[in-house]
């Protein structure tokens, strides 16, 4: 059996760090409620630093609304928080909301896009309008198709990682595929 | 791995009790397509457990005219709570008694484990099996394979086309 592949494949509407020449990519669906993700959250941070530039990571939405309430709104305050500032942006709100996963209320939100550098009343107006609601969906779905089964789910050159997200196993894992982008 | 179950042959016809006093029929749901998961227990510890994966794609399901069913042999109080506890909204059928009767019919009962196994069946409107997935233990299996295969199911041809392969 093939295991389940990446679609839409990644792209320029993607949060990526790292450079597009980089050997190996890692894509996350997550859900930023998601004590799951959370924990993967230091983990991966880890590994971006053990593989850098062959390492290129690229984060997805997945909120699970009906088991982590403020999961989708955190979502929408990302993606208005990256239209405000970009990438530089969107990756410290990501971490923000990923060191605070148990205080992400409305307030909570606004109070971390300024600290990553956007206008918090900006992101209160785009959630209260739903402007992201679609793109935060359009994620989703694509994980859906893409064969994710919960959050977090990691997918190494576009195929699905089913194995253990210990920062070691992660670390192989990219590793040899990055080799043998190298050969 | 990958087995195809009982493809293009009919479904098994089964009634179960969905919570207590609601007694549940496949043959209901005839003249639209129904997703039947298998699945081993309620309270997985997992988030983005299956069930709730397959309840937050609930607009997809009405998109493709579909009834999503969950099945699993704990017993009619269980689901109500495991329902109610993760907002899950989904139709949850017991298979408590006789136990795993349905999944025996279905050729997913772990006979080891005493519980349903991971296996999913897409059946048409007119009740025939057309697609199947039994899961590797312990993974979950998404929602990716069912997505496609009702849409196939929604496109004739290309069904036919599928189901010769």
């Amino acid at each position: 059996m093939n295991a389940p592949s990446l679609h839409p494949p990644v792209g320029p509407e993607d949060h990526i760090q790292g450079s597009d020449d980089a050997e190996v990519t890692l894509v996350e669906y997550g859900d930023f409620e998601c004590p799951y993700c959370g924990a993967a959250y230091p983990i991966l941070k880890r590994v971006q630093q053990r593989l850098g530039r062959r390492l290129r990571f690229v984060y997805r939405h997945f909120p699970i609304a009906e088991l982590h309430p403020h999961a989708e709104p955190a979502a929408e305050a990302s993606e208005s928080v990256a239209a405000q500032g970009g990438p530089d942006a969107f990756w410290p709100m990501h971490d923000l909301l990923f060191e605070h996963q148990r205080r992400l209320k409305y307030d909570d939100l606004a109070r971390y896009a300024e600290q990553a550098g956007a206008q918090g009343d900006l992101v209160l107006n785009d959630l209260d309008e739903g402007r992201y609601r679609e793109r935060v969906r359009e994620s989703f779905m694509s994980g859906a198709r893409s064969g994710v089964n919960g959050t977090p789910t990691l997918f190494i050159d576009g195929i699905r990682y089913d194995g253990p997200r210990d920062e070691e196993k992660l670390v192989a894992a990219l590793t040899l595929v990055a080799n043998q982008a190298g050969v | 791995m990958f087995k195809t179950l009982l493809i293009n042959t009919p479904a098994p016809a089964f009634t179960l009790p969905a919570e207590p006093g609601r007694q549940v029929s496949l043959e209901e749901f005839r003249g639209r397509p129904v997703v039947l998961a298998f699945y081993p227990a309620d309270w997985s510890p997992v988030c983005g457990d299956q069930m709730a994966l397959y309840r937050a794609l609930r607009d997809e399901w009405d998109r493709l005219g579909a009834e999503v069913i969950g099945i699993s042999v704990d017993g009619p109080w269980c689901h109500a709570a495991f329902r109610d506890a993760r907002n899950l909204q989904l139709t949850l059928l017991a298979d408590f008694e006789p136990k795993g009767a349905v999944s025996r019919a279905y050729g997913v009962y772990d006979h080891r484990e005493g519980t349903s196994e991971r296996a999913l069946f897409v059946i048409d409107k007119d009740g025939i099996i057309r697609w199947s997935y039994l899961s590797p233990i312990g993974v979950n299996p998404g929602a990716d394979g069912i997505l496609e295969a009702l849409e196939q199911l929604a496109q004739p041809e290309a069904a036919v086309a599928r189901s010769a392969r």
